[in-house]
């Protein structure tokens, strides 16, 4: 007997929770107590008084278990609110990355040039390294570490995502 | 204002809530709320000999009278042991609030002196829990979870008080009840929602109702419009164990608890039914059995106060979000105001009549034993003849399946016990928590001779505040459900199922100044069972049973509805990896 594997689709959730002790380890250990997956999971807080939290969690599974997630998530008491922002219409989602690139000479002008084509700032440099920070979807990211990887890439820090919907409403 | 200890705040809060009993067991982080408690007015303590059975009694006796049940323990290894108690009522959304002493908070995380923890160890065991840090908030806490233990999808709740928060004072003052920020569980349907479901049932030629815990949790009036709407519809109604006693088992239209030791009728139905209308209930893997067999022609209705219930492992046609009685009750109006007649449900029934002639509950007597089917179903009778109330709870095993086959329940509240977590030592305390709410009824745990070891220190329990709880052990000398996987997966070898060594039933009540009754054989069993309900005050009862008999019907793990195993003869020995994978 061999162990299956579903097919799994990417989704963004976002969620407003109250920001109170334990809130992450409550959710995270819900993703590890029922088998899903975190891809990525940010969280600070986002109002005046410190009170609520956004958690934006990047998560995969078959449609099933994205709604399974949903309204377990939802169940929790200090959750305000999940918007599957994937399933909710158009959104915006950016990660920030500082990447970390080694060279001389064409490497080093190469670096630069590609940075220039992905809008990326260089905010360190010194004499055979620069370190860019990129903003961007997690794919404009992935392409940006891949292109540096054949440079000279040293090390990538990222943030994972953060979304919001599009349009005027809050959600 | 005055200013109030933490632990005069907490007992404060309790009897403002009408918090009646605790069960609990003191330790060196809980002294300053047992010296709140000492010659307390109005709350009565039960001290137990260990937190499992604390966690136990609380949930019978939250299960048996509709109140939530109240657990003090102390940090470390009391909140450990309570552990069982809390997973158990979560599963079974069994209201209860345990209250936890801690190591004094400038301590936490130095590995103190018994010292756990324990809002990390029960964050994902209980409906939620709370560290308190100041008493200024515990009475805000303490009322929030009560509040949230017993609404919405009911479940057990933690509060965790470090020592020196119990000792520090703040002002104290009833806490308002305000809108909680986050959890605001919902009761009522949507009106579409009702309306499409009405339809679906007044528009249905084979319709079953599949009713679960969510019946009785919703209270008693739930259980009435349940009978209500069985009553205008005419539909035949199953139950899952939980759901026992929410509709009547001596009506026309009961079938029997459905699932993996179900009737054959209610399984069949299940199978053969155009709409299955679940109330309260959540589709668990021992009412389904094979997901993809099951009910593959019906439309399915599942009304539930917990919307991850839904869709979670069978999909349906139509989720209800709502408290039961609040959406039976919706049902019912809007039934009735379109003026819907039952349909002719005769072809449905004469089909059913069918299934219910294979008798699936029969089982032979031929032996010189008594069959552990015939004592459940010689005490339900001697239970019925004495008029009185009966509540009956269980262990875990063959014998709970015996129980929940033989004795019929006729009223909600009265059948408590451990179904999702199936939790071996749950029946005993649940029995003595019960006896607490109910000190007028007749109390019986009927338990098997492995499970019943599990909690057997309770004995004294019950003998300190003289609860008058039977034991009824259908004792055959062995894990009697683990033996039975055994010979259905594992060609009979017995690893371990024996219950070697088994005490002396009789005189180890009798060492707790209980009465010991041992029945042997068939010619004691009538007069052993009366002797038991006539007895004033505790009485363990051994009655020894076939040792080989096996709990039928049963639909094997992995197996559609449709294969059911009615008798032994059908038992192969074998079963594929992918059936023995399955629980």
């Amino acid at each position: 007997m061999h162990i299956q594997e579903e097919l799994s689709q990417r989704h963004v959730l976002s969620l407003t929770v109250s920001n109170e002790a334990g809130i992450l380890a409550r959710i995270a250990g819900l993703f590890t107590a029922r088998g899903y997956n975190i891809d990525s999971l940010t969280v600070a807080d986002i109002t005046d008084d410190h009170a609520i939290s956004r958690i934006t969690i990047v998560t995969g599974g078959p449609p099933k278990v994205i709604d399974q997630i949903i309204a377990q998530l939802d169940r929790l008491v200090p959750v305000h609110k999940v918007t599957d922002l994937t399933d909710a219409g158009p959104f915006v989602e950016r990660e920030l990355a500082l990447v970390k690139v080694a060279g001389t000479g064409e490497d080093r002008i190469e670096a630069l040039r590609l940075a220039d084509v992905f809008r990326a700032k260089v905010v360190d440099t010194t004499i055979e390294s620069f370190i860019f920070e990129l903003t961007g979807t997690t794919e404009k990211v992935d392409n940006f570490v891949a292109l540096m990887r054949q440079i000279g890439l040293v090390e990538v820090g990222r943030t994972g995502v953060v979304g919001l919907m599009r349009g005027k409403e809050a959600n | 204002m005055a200013e109030k200890s933490g632990a005069d705040i907490l007992v404060e809060c309790l009897v403002d809530l009408g918090v009646e009993v605790v069960f609990g067991y003191p330790g060196g982080a809980v002294l300053p709320i047992y010296d709140a408690l000492y010659n307390h007015p109005t709350i009565r303590h039960v001290l137990v000999r260990h937190e499992q059975g604390a966690t136990h009694m609380a949930e019978g006796y939250a299960r048996s009278t509709g109140k939530p049940g109240v657990v003090l323990v102390t940090s470390g290894p009391g909140a450990t042991n309570a552990v069982t108690g809390i997973t158990d009522a979560l599963l079974d959304s069994i209201p209860m609030v345990v209250i936890t002493g801690q190591v004094p908070t400038q301590l936490i995380g130095t590995d103190a002196f018994q010292e756990a923890d324990t809002v990390g160890i029960t964050r994902h065991c209980s409906k939620h829990n709370y560290l308190v840090k100041d008493p200024a908030k515990l009475a805000g806490v303490v009322h929030e979870a009560f509040h949230i233990a017993t609404t919405g999808r009911p479940g057990p709740v933690v509060v965790d008080i470090p020592k020196n928060v119990q000792i520090a004072t703040a002002p104290y003052a009833r806490p308002e009840l305000k809108v909680h920020a986050s959890y605001r569980p919902q009761t009522k349907a949507d009106a579409a929602a009702i309306d499409a479901a009405v339809e679906m049932l007044a528009a249905a030629e084979r319709p079953v109702l599949y009713t679960g815990g969510g019946v009785i949790n919703s209270g008693p009036q739930a259980s009435a419009l349940l009978r209500e709407l069985a009553a205008l519809t005419g539909a035949p109604v199953t139950s899952t164990l939980m759901g026992l006693g929410a509709f009547p088992a001596s009506s026309d239209q009961w079938l029997g608890m459905l699932g993996m030791h179900g009737t054959y009728e209610a399984n069949w139905a299940m199978n053969q039914a155009d709409l299955i209308l679940c109330i309260g209930a959540r589709f668990d893997d021992r009412v389904t059995g094979r997901l993809d067999a099951f009910a593959p022609n019906s439309r399915k209705i599942h009304i539930d106060i917990d919307r991850s219930s839904i869709n979670k492992t069978v999909d349906v046609d139509l989720p209800v979000v709502a408290d039961v009685g609040s959406a039976l009750d919706d049902m019912i109006a809007l039934w009735k105001q379109r003026g819907h007649q039952q349909q002719d449900l005769s072809d449905w029934w004469s089909r059913i009549a069918q299934w219910r002639a294979k008798r699936s509950l029969s089982y032979p007597e031929t032996g010189p034993e008594i069959m552990p089917q015939r004592a459940i179903a010689d005490l339900y009778q001697a239970c019925m003849s004495t008029g009185r109330d009966v509540i009956i709870t269980t262990e875990v095993g063959q014998h709970q399946m015996w129980a929940a086959q033989h004795f019929g329940f006729e009223a909600p509240n009265k059948w408590l016990t451990s179904g999702g977590l199936g939790t071996m030592g749950y029946g005993f305390p649940a029995a003595i928590g019960a006896q607490m709410g109910n000190p007028d009824s007749i109390t019986i745990c009927i338990a098997g001779d492995a499970s019943i070891q599990m909690n057997i220190q309770e004995l004294g329990t019950a003998t300190q505040y003289r609860l008058p709880v039977k034991i009824f052990i259908l004792n055959n000398e062995y894990m009697g459900m683990v033996r039975q996987w055994q010979e259905l997966t594992y060609e009979s070898r017995y690893s371990n199922s024996y219950s070697e060594s088994l005490p002396d039933f009789v005189k180890l009540g009798e060492a707790y100044g209980w009465t010991g009754i041992r029945i042997e054989g068939p010619e004691d069993l009538e007069s052993g069972i009366r002797q038991m309900l006539d007895t004033a005050g505790p009485v363990i009862v051994d009655c020894r049973v076939a040792k080989l008999s096996n709990c039928f019907p049963m639909i094997p793990s992995g197996a559609a509805h449709t294969d059911m195993l009615l008798d032994p003869n059908q038992i192969a020995g074998i079963m594929s990896d992918e059936a023995k994978a399955l629980v």
